[in-house]
């Protein structure tokens, strides 16, 4: 692009490391645990020991992180779905209806992720005892429908945003009653979103650590596990786990992105 | 025409609110019938579609069709598709899909539906992008889609909300030409909805003008243009020059009227019978009968008016006038005439007319 006369060379290539520098800035930690996981030594020291696969094997062999990891997915999957169930019907709320208080309905629906974890943890750790709910992995799944479900509501209603208003009208017209019309023209419309959801929303769960310290009990989700083990010992257990949740995590976020960005068959209708 | 109206609107109204949208009004529409409902944006027309096609509940009144009120059927239980003005397909969704989407809806099996489907697409000369997505269609092509899968399910009537308006000039015209053979060949009813009188006056066999949620005139595009009933209606048609004044004269079948720029003859026609002296009257004068002169002419209706602006339509053009009066007037000349007449902004030039040529309203 040297010929574009609109661009500096000096301005591109500051910008570009800039760039550079923020994403190591990022991912250096995280790509430090990867390595050391891999690493042979005890204690996470340069120059590195050797490569070895001793601690993947050690945390494979450890029922405690099994344990863990089943309660996160159990957790992580049934929040998925009754998040982004709960989300998609306060989004369709906001696209369809007009009511006396709407702003006020989409604040609170908006709410959750805005207030402290540590605060929310308390207080549903406090609500969930009252009510004999805490303690149990349920506990984890109540607390984290409530967190997540205001994403999967954000990600859906951009979506609806996106919908020629007549489009449903339209349905309805060529002989397709309320629920018929929802089936056939909003949830495929919506198809994308929805689907993004359930990825950003299980990663979110997947990842939430404080609300799930609170709540848990015995049945302690992963990210818990992890605290328990750093309170024992510093093993490189650790690093395994990381560079695990990790790698999960990205790839249920770039999947929800592919499926957000995604155009084609998506775009505005009827322009 | 038959006698027997396949939809009745008696005295149906619709407010919102506060707000009347639509006017308690009566309305025939005939089997067969391409019916125009035109006006300006908020004059109530697309409402008024909307209650026949189920998409608003009057607030009054009861809409029949067929001879049965229809009032509190749900728009999908009602055979009265529309074509919506954004064309509403279903982006998800392919041309085929599309159009078989109404037959799905009610329950036609596979294979009844591929068939039903394959005529339609084939009728409107799409079938070659049966399995496109509709995103990937011109304008046009678009537009076939819409009325294929409106009219898949064969129904009496069907309903346009002024579906031709994001095409361009010269697609709208072809567009028009579709739109008029197939309802003749059809032969089922259409209710247009468009604020173009172009598309109106070319395509319909009755137009309904409206204004301010009230019908102001229906009737053929000739009668209306030759004589407009309101002096909305003559403004909004827009190629009128209205006077409005005192009536100084009324004797039998001619009478004169005295306005701000002077006194005018003009036919009594239907609605100036009733007139008498001193009666307030108003009458029009269509642009293409207007003459223009340096000096005055003989006889007849003229006036001294100061030329505004020239504008150019097409094989002639409008010259914009002030009469001495203040009122605005308009003359359609052709090109050749104005350029003898060379004519710039700021002249003074004769306006003249046949008395033959004014058509006074009834009532105001």
């Amino acid at each position: 692009m040297s010929d574009d006369i609109n661009r500096s060379a000096p301005v591109e290539w500051s910008l570009r490391a800039y760039l550079l520098l923020t994403f190591a800035f990022v991912f250096a930690p995280i790509a430090a645990s990867f390595v050391f996981s891999f690493n042979v030594d005890r204690f996470p020291s340069l120059p590195l020991g050797g490569f070895s696969l001793t601690w993947y094997q050690q945390v494979a062999a450890d029922p405690l992180v099994w344990e863990g990891l089943r309660n996160t997915l159990v957790a992580g999957i049934t929040v998925s779905v009754l998040a982004t169930a709960l989300g998609f019907g306060a989004a369709y709320t906001d696209f369809r209806y007009n009511f006396f208080g709407k702003s006020l309905y989409l604040a609170l629906a908006l709410l959750p992720p805005t207030i402290p974890v540590v605060i929310l943890g308390l207080a549903m750790l406090a609500f969930l005892a009252n009510i004999g709910l805490s303690g149990a992995i349920h506990s984890v799944i109540i607390a984290h429908v409530v967190m997540c479900a205001p994403f999967a509501m954000a990600i859906i209603r951009l979506r609806l945003s996106q919908m020629d208003p007549s489009l449903e009208a339209a349905a309805w017209n060529l002989g397709a009653s309320q629920w018929v019309a929802m089936r056939h023209v909003i949830i495929p419309f919506c198809r994308p979103a929805i689907f993004a959801a359930l990825f950003i929303t299980m990663a979110v769960s997947f990842d939430e650590f404080a609300v799930s310290w609170f709540v848990s009990g015995l049945n302690e989700t992963l990210p818990v596990k992890v605290l328990g083990f750093l309170q024992g010992q510093v093993s490189p257990k650790i690093n395994v786990i990381g560079t695990f949740v990790f790698l999960t995590s990205m790839t249920l976020v770039i999947l929800a992105q592919i499926l957000l960005m995604k155009r084609g068959t998506g775009g505005k209708a009827g322009q | 025409m038959t006698s027997d109206p396949l939809v009745v609107f008696d005295r149906v109204g619709k407010r919102f609110g506060d707000f009347i949208a639509v006017e308690p009004m009566h309305l025939e529409i005939h089997k067969g019938e391409f019916l125009a409902i035109m006006g300006s944006s908020g004059c109530g027309k697309t409402t008024t579609l909307r209650m026949l096609a189920g998409l608003e509940a009057p607030t009054e009144g009861e809409i029949r069709l067929a001879g049965k009120r229809i009032n509190d059927l749900p728009t999908w239980s009602r055979d009265t598709p529309m074509v919506w003005q954004s064309l509403a397909l279903f982006p998800f969704l392919t041309v085929r899909e599309n159009v078989e989407f109404s037959l799905k809806m009610r329950g036609v099996g596979k294979d009844e539906r591929r068939q039903r489907a394959e005529k339609w697409l084939e009728r409107m000369q799409i079938t070659e992008f049966a399995d496109r997505n509709v995103a990937h269609l011109s304008g046009g092509q678009r537009q076939r889609v819409a009325l294929a899968r409106s009219l898949v399910t064969e129904p009496e009537i069907l309903l346009l909300d002024e579906p031709l308006s994001a095409l361009d000039a010269h697609l709208k015209v072809r567009m028009q030409a579709v739109l008029s053979n197939l309802q003749r060949e059809l032969g089922i009813t259409f209710v247009y909805v468009t604020h173009s009188q172009s598309e109106a006056f070319s395509m319909a066999d009755r137009v309904v003008i409206m204004s301010r949620g009230r019908i102001e005139q229906v009737g053929a595009p000739q009668e209306i243009y030759r004589s407009p009933r309101t002096r909305f209606v003559a403004e909004f048609l827009g190629s009128s020059n209205v006077f409005a004044g005192r009536v100084t004269e009324a004797a039998g079948r001619g009478i004169l009227i005295e306005t701000p720029s002077g006194a005018f003859a003009v036919p009594a026609g239907a609605a100036g019978l009733a007139l008498r002296p001193g009666n307030e009257a108003t009458f029009v004068v269509s642009d293409d009968r207007m003459q223009l002169s340096g000096a005055r002419p003989e006889g007849g209706n003229a006036l001294e008016a100061t030329v505004l602006a020239e504008e150019f339509i097409g094989a002639t053009a409008v010259v914009h006038l002030e009469g001495p009066g203040g009122e605005e007037l308009r003359a359609q000349k052709s090109h050749d005439e104005l350029a003898r007449l060379t004519l710039s902004p700021g002249d003074k030039v004769w306006m003249s007319w046949g008395p033959e040529a004014g058509h006074v309203l009834p009532g105001r």
